[in-house]
């Protein structure tokens, strides 16, 4: 083959992987944004500031706010232990942390209903008390946690790993306490890995469906989070409201892909390894 | 390779590398005890007691109610569509993925920084949110489906829609497994299999395709996985008629909201297990593909 039929497969190939995404990523993100501007800016300014709209904007706000910080405690306290420490049953650990990536967020959703609904495990003593935990925001804030749960210990575990224990134990000789140590040695160290983590772990919080939708219950103004929310506008045929809706959760995913991206090519972050 | 091939946002099954630190013997660093005292709580709280509800009452329901629950008629028909559109859509994101990994890890061409970041918007972007917006541009009257509309062809609410929503979803896993192994294998070996004379087929499926096999089985395993559990981006396209276009995933919520725990237990159940049979799977890859590379 000569060099110029060479260039030709070339272009062909890039033509076509170009065309793939156009058609199946970029085409689905501008029709979110052309459909949410359907009927001009006002009629998107207003499905926005509904009330509905904005208490599910609180929700999914308040919700990423209690599940992200606990993840991120989670996360660097299991990375501390399974990095820095040699112990059996080590990858068996490492197995059931990332287990909630492999369980349909519906199934999610269903184990806290088992748990915690009416007919569950702790249903008539909860009902008892009178506590709510099912179609009522602690339920919410348990699924995302569960479908959260690896995000933040996973990108540091291997991080952590292969930064060793040197820098920690040269600190500890030099008379820094255990916390002294982690927050000036080894926080520093995996603060790349960290915001990589949490970046992921936000957009999942914040744009969960499958698992909440489990346990929300609906209720307008109570327990619908924005995904949600779109999802019963949807279903009333109030297309430019739930696009509307969707459009913000679809700047999010945008805003994370380009922080990810300034992540990887400015600081040279490179997810999974200390390369940095 | 293993931890860079699950991409971050959905649903790595691979286990993340046990990584281990430079030195063996006893630790001089403080913090173990509390630290594994406090995520073996925590895990044990938020993941496995709450799984364990699953099982536990479906080991309650006796053998005959579970068959009766799990394996109905119509749950048969949820599997063979879940199944089936996952495993549909990760074919065509085997051949198109692994384009795109291709055309990224060994072309330049302007924007290819954007494609790449693009790549990762089915992780980021809400399912519920891809959803709606697949259904738009796939309905008779959308985008693309008003073009498949004249020639009898129904791509929203059915089961071509479900599998153009888990191809949106699974591409990322595609093509976040292959790239790195495409990018440590060197493109020298390529140009001389092509200077011996070699066609640029026969170096493909000769010198590239047996290199990233494993991780293009691992990647087709992540996807499948991914879709057959999948329910956001799915329900809206899918049409949700019971035998034709219902998802297992669906019918779960459909029994829940009837009151039918049992049969929403007995479905989960064994969407579990298939889901731990994949993972299972997926790790066998990996040890082969271990073996393979020193040996």
């Amino acid at each position: 083959m000569n060099t110029l039929s060479f260039l030709r497969a070339r272009h062909l190939l890039i033509a076509a992987a170009l065309a793939f995404i156009a058609l199946f990523l970029v085409l689905p993100l501008a029709a979110v944004f052309s459909a949410a501007l359907q009927k001009g800016l006002e009629a998107y300014g207003t499905a926005l500031v509904e009330p509905d709209a904005i208490s599910a904007i609180k929700l999914t706000l308040l919700v990423a706010a209690i599940s992200v910080p606990l993840n991120v405690v989670f996360g660097i306290v299991a990375a501390w232990s399974i990095a820095k420490f040699d112990f059996p049953g080590k990858s068996l650990l490492i197995t059931f942390i990332d287990l909630p990536f492999s369980v349909s967020p519906v199934v999610a959703g269903l184990i806290y209903v088992l748990m915690f609904g009416a007919q569950g495990w702790f249903g008539p003593w909860l009902a008892e008390h009178d506590v709510q935990i099912i179609f009522a925001v602690p339920g919410i804030v348990l699924a995302t946690i569960f479908v959260t749960f690896p995000f933040v210990a996973r990108e540091l575990i291997p991080l952590m790993g292969e930064q060793g224990r040197d820098d920690e134990e040269a600190a500890l000789s030099l008379g820094a306490s255990g916390f002294q140590t982690f927050l000036r040695v080894t926080l520093p160290n995996i603060r790349w890995g960290l915001l990589y983590g949490v970046l992921l772990c936000n957009a999942r919080a914040m744009g969960e469906f499958g698992a909440v939708s489990v346990v929300s219950g609906h209720l307008r103004g109570l327990t619908n989070t924005m995904p949600l929310h779109v999802e019963i506008l949807y279903n009333e045929y109030n297309f430019v409201a739930a696009f509307a809706v969707a459009s913000l959760l679809a700047m999010l995913a945008l805003v994370t892909l380009v922080l990810k991206s300034l992540l990887e090519w400015r600081v040279g972050y490179h997810h999974g390894s200390a390369r940095h | 390779m293993e931890i860079a091939l699950s991409s971050p946002l959905q649903m790595p099954a691979t286990p993340a590398r046990a990584a281990r630190p430079r030195r063996r013997g006893r630790s001089v660093i403080p913090g173990f005890g509390l630290t594994m005292g406090l995520t073996l709580a925590w895990l044990s709280l938020i993941v496995l007691l709450p799984l364990s509800t699953v099982f536990i009452r479906s080991a309650g329901m006796g053998w005959a109610d579970f068959i009766a629950a799990g394996l109905s008629p119509r749950a048969l028909a949820a599997y063979r569509i879940s199944f089936g559109t996952a495993f549909a859509a990760a074919l065509v994101n085997g051949v198109f993925g692994l384009l795109t990994a291709w055309v990224l890890v060994r072309y330049d061409f302007p924007g290819k920084r954007v494609v790449n970041a693009l790549v990762d918007l089915p992780f980021a972007l809400p399912t519920a949110v891809a959803g709606i917006a697949l259904t738009t541009i796939y309905s008779p009257s959308g985008w693309v489906g008003q073009l498949f509309e004249p020639l009898g062809i129904q791509l929203a609410y059915s089961p071509i829609g479900i599998t153009l929503a888990l191809i949106f979803i699974g591409l990322p896993f595609i093509v976040r497994s292959v790239e790195p192994v495409l990018e440590d294998l060197s493109a020298d070996v390529e140009e001389a299999a092509l200077s011996l004379g070699a066609s640029p087929w026969q170096v493909f499926a000769r010198v590239v395709l047996p290199a990233i096999l494993p991780a293009l089985l691992t990647g087709f395993a992540l996807a499948l996985a991914r879709g057959v559990g999948e329910y956001g981006s799915v329900i809206f396209i899918a049409g949700n008629m019971p035998f034709k276009s219902e998802i297992a995933p669906l019918l779960i919520i459909t029994q829940l909201e009837q009151y039918d725990y049992a049969g929403a237990t007995a479905i989960a159940t064994i969407m579990l297990i298939a889901s731990f049979a994949i993972l299972l799977l997926i790790n066998l890859i990996q040890a082969w593909s271990r073996r393979r590379m020193q040996g």
